[in-house]
């Protein structure tokens, strides 16, 4: 059966043809496609030359042992016939025949006795001692050399110099200075990878559960617990900040006492370890009294503070130990200054945790607060609060956010990022309420779930070569902006994959726990985690060759790295510098693809 | 002691009406077989009772407290009390057979426990022995998906049995089986029901197997309870109530 081709069908193929056409037509102009240029004789050799140079990276070089033959010319010939020149032929000695010529004028100059093999320029000294390169010399086995060439255009009353110089490689060949600098800032490079992709997965792989769909839409909460969790987030953060803040200037008070850091840091595991024991114990098959609760609450409480206390002692006492054996240690100081700044990092984690830790804990005690109210008050009170804590959280949440652009665009008009937001806030949370009936709940998890989405694929579009621009003037042109722009990419689209992974796990164990009693945390350690470690690591893997390869040209963009040197090189012209670091990514880069696909394998 | 009354489940987007108004009561200790066709909500019926699924209306009191209106916390204490065993056994495979059994208590165990994987020794012990008395003492520290099914079957029994359960839901659970290993199955959740007292609720799809190991038998057609009764009761009048008009009866 044959197809009947309509003729609209004929119209439409010759309509893309053309628009094909146009289309491909406007690409090579805007992208000035031009094969001229490309055989342009000058270009050519340009580029040949650069080739040549790149083809002899500068990795390694010699001692070099120079002869200096020099024989006099003169330019143009004087009246009374040239000097004689008779050379010491018993070392090595270069002929100039004719003696003496008219400027550009045709010459031959020969060399005797020179180291056989051996290289090195052919100059011409004028009067004033600058070195005019002519040729390029190349002894044969016996030490000879023969060269016609053109004498330059310097005419001069006084005899002027031929000067034959020839190298001579001594001893064994030993790496270049610049090879040593591609070594040093290779070193650099890797671990400048090796440093963002570790902190770019210990955020990307708790954040991912937030974004993961499976995950988070299962939780819903009553809007009377969302809104006091609103109203509360603040005061649970400025808590913890403080709380910690506070502890930490009581810790600097004995911050240099080597012996009460270490007996704080030996001691409270131990009371930690009995104080949990007996307050969270393993099983328990009945509620117990609420004055046990409460007693155990209030031992939790103060584990808390304790772990805050140990924590801050261990960072005095890296710090301490970290500085004390930097001398001591010589070429390996760098550990202790390792520990010095893991103390440092420790230090300045422990705030951002606690306070994070406080938001949790208040938003805890919020949620089941509201779920109490939610499930106890009659329908009227019900309805009544929920009323009043959607109208009040929805003007926190605006106002915060009215804050929030307020500092960004500094605007500092009160109605407009105050007032108005927060009167919006609290129309916006009491028509919610109202609209809710009592059983209802707002499905908070899907909300935080679209936040993160929206935020990692925002990130995830910029390039970690733009950020580091960003972070170059924040901490300055070098590695550790490096680090950071590439950690904050890692992070974003990590973050992304590992979500994707998680959202593929099988359902039927989460179920099947489910179905034992346990909790969403006991779910997620039992029947997700399990499931996603195989392609956590081969992501992981996978994102530190991507950051290897990143690390080795953001020093392009001022983030520190080999890339900071290949530039340099580059603009400097000097290729043989430049083709030695390339080839260093080179190898770098095929090396981690191998490792990691080997180490991929491995993990699934 | 369990006491389904009007229960409706419809399913939200859609409005699939997956229970209409069913009721029933379970005594203590009855291997209660559930039969329909496919479709016709049976795995919906017995993810109400542990509330996986959140029914739209009606009542489950289990002893006396009605689950559909239980909060969290004490959501928690009643599904530890109900062993679930399913069809695709949903074990977690990378998982060592032992952690799978061990999965069993985590609804006796403090969350924050489990965060850093541990388990009373007691329950270590207890998990060993209820692989033994499924048979499958010596896979202890194989990875689950390296058994075969009826081994990953027994697995998830042994998961159930965990738990101390006073009830027992059965999803099909030898639907992925051969007929031997299904025997073997059911004779498993037999002797638990008759050696321990617990109660049983298992959805089937071959009547032999009705006949054979339950007590009493409900039928579901499009989500409403079309028999209660003996399992010699289902005649061929009764078969074709359950089953439609045009079914044939071959087990
Ligand atoms: N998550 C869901 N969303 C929407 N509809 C659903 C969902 N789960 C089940 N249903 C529908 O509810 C009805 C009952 O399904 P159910 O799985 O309970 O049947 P079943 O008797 O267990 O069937 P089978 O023997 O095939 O397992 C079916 O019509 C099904 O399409
Ligand atoms: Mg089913």
């Amino acid at each position: 059966m044959e197809k009947k081709t309509s003729p609209l069908r004929s119209l439409c193929i010759a309509l893309a043809v053309i628009a094909a056409l146009v289309i491909y037509a406007y690409g090579f102009q805007v992208t000035k496609v031009s094969l001229e240029e490309t055989s342009n004789p000058i270009r050519q050799e340009r580029f040949i030359r650069i080739l040549r140079a790149l083809a002899k990276p500068d990795l390694i070089t010699y001692e070099k042992e120079e002869f200096i033959v020099e024989a006099p010319i003169q330019i143009p010939c004087p009246t009374g016939g040239a000097q004689s020149h008779a050379p010491d032929t018993s070392k090595p000695y270069i002929t100039v025949t004719p003696a003496c010529a008219e400027p550009k004028g045709e010459v031959t100059i020969e060399g005797f006795n020179f180291e056989p093999n051996t290289n090195g320029p052919l100059n011409f000294i004028p009067p004033s001692g600058v070195s005019l390169k002519m040729e390029s010399i190349q002894t044969d086995s016996s030490g000879h050399f023969l060269i016609t060439t053109n004498l330059p255009k310097r005419p001069s009353d006084e005899v002027q110099t031929i000067r034959a110089i020839t190298r001579r490689n001594l001893g064994a060949p030993h790496f270049s200075r610049n090879a040593i600098e591609t070594w040093e800032k290779i070193v650099e490079t890797v671990f400048l990878a090796l440093l963002a992709t570790t902190f770019g997965v210990v955020f990307a792989v708790p954040l991912s559960f937030l974004a993961a769909k499976n995950i988070m839409s299962p939780i819903n909460s009553p809007l009377t617990s969302v809104a006091l969790s609103i109203l509360f987030l603040p005061t649970g953060l400025a808590l913890g900040w403080q709380v910690s803040g506070k502890i930490g200037e009581l810790s600097q008070t004995v911050g240099d006492s080597v012996p009460i850091n270490l007996v704080g840091v030996v001691l409270i595991p131990v009371i930690l370890w009995y104080a949990i024991r007996w307050a969270l114990p393993p099983v328990e098959e009945t509620t117990p009294a609420a004055a046990l609760r409460a007693a155990r609450l209030t031992v939790l409480l103060f584990a808390l503070l304790l772990v805050i206390v140990f924590l801050f002692l261990l960072a005095n006492l890296a710090g301490l130990m970290g500085n004390a054996v930097i001398a001591s240690l010589g070429a390996f100081g760098f550990l202790g200054k390792f520990l010095a700044s893991l103390g440092e990092l420790l230090r300045f984690s422990i705030t951002l945790i606690s306070a994070l830790t406080g938001a949790g804990i208040v938003n805890t005690i919020a949620g089941k607060l509201g779920q109490n109210i939610a499930e106890k008050t009659s329908a009227p009170v019900n309805r009544i609060v929920n009323l009043t804590l959607g109208a009040l959280a929805g003007a926190v949440l605006f106002a915060l956010i009215g804050a929030g652009i307020d500092w960004l665009y500094e605007l500092e008009n009160p109605f407009y990022t105050f007032t108005l937001p927060s009167l919006i806030g609290a129309v916006a949370g009491f028509i919610t309420a109202s609209a809710l009936s009592r059983n209802a709940t707002l499905p908070i998890g899907l909300v935080i779930y679209m936040v993160t989405r929206t935020i990692f694929n925002a990130l995830r579009s910029i390039e970690s070569l733009v950020m580091v621009i960003v972070f170059a003037v924040w901490v300055g042109i070098g590695p550790f902006a490096g680090v950071l722009a590439l950690a904050l990419h890692t992070i974003a689209s990590n973050a992304k994959l590992y979500s994707e992974q998680v959202e593929s796990i099988m359902a039927g164990p989460i179920e099947a726990l489910t179905a034992t009693g346990a909790n969403r945390l006991q779910t997620i350690v039992y029947a997700v985690i399990p499931q996603i470690v195989p392609p956590f690591i081969s992501y992981t893997m996978y994102r530190w060759d991507i950051n290897v390869r990143m690390s080795t040209i953001i020093g392009f963009a001022g983030g520190g790295g080999i890339g900071f040197l290949l530039q340099q090189n580059i603009n400097l012209l000097n290729y043989r510098q430049a083709s030695a670091q390339m080839l260093a990514i080179a190898v770098v880069v095929a090396s981690m693809d191998y490792l990691s696909s080997a180490m991929r394998e491995k993990a699934v | 002691m369990l006491s389904i009354q009007h229960l409706t489940k419809i399913y939200s987007p859609g409005g699939v009406k997956a229970l209409d108004d069913v009721t029933f009561d379970v005594p203590k200790g009855q291997f209660l077989a559930v039969i329909g066709l496919s479709g016709s909500g049976k795995s919906t019926l017995l993810r109400c009772i542990n509330r996986l699924i959140d029914p739209t209306s009606g009542a489950i009191l289990l002893d006396g407290q009605d689950i559909t209106r239980a909060n969290t916390d004490e959501m928690r204490r009643v599904r530890r009390r109900i062993g679930m065993v399913f069809q695709h056994f949903n074990l977690v495979h990378r998982s060592s057979v032992l952690t799978n059994v061990l999965a069993g208590r985590l609804g006796y165990i403090n969350p924050a426990w489990s965060l850093i994987n541990r388990f009373p020794k007691a329950d270590i012990e207890k998990a060993k022995k209820q692989l033994e008395r499924v048979g499958i003492g010596d896979k202890a520290e194989q990875r689950a998906d390296a058994l075969s099914g009826g081994q990953q079957q027994r697995v998830g029994i042994a998961r159930a049995l965990m738990q101390d359960p006073d009830i027992i839901l059965a999803d099909e659970p030898v639907a992925s089986l051969d007929p031997v290993l299904a025997h073997s199955i059911m004779q498993h959740l037999e002797k638990i029901n008759k050696e321990d007292g617990v109660t049983v609720l298992c959805s089937l799809h071959f009547l032999d197997l009705v006949h054979r190991y339950a007590d009493r038998v409900v039928a579901l057609n499009n989500g409403q309870l079309v028999f209660d009764g003996l399992p010699s009761e289902i005649d061929d009048k009764k078969f074709k109530e359950i089953y439609g008009k045009d079914a044939e009866r071959v087990g």
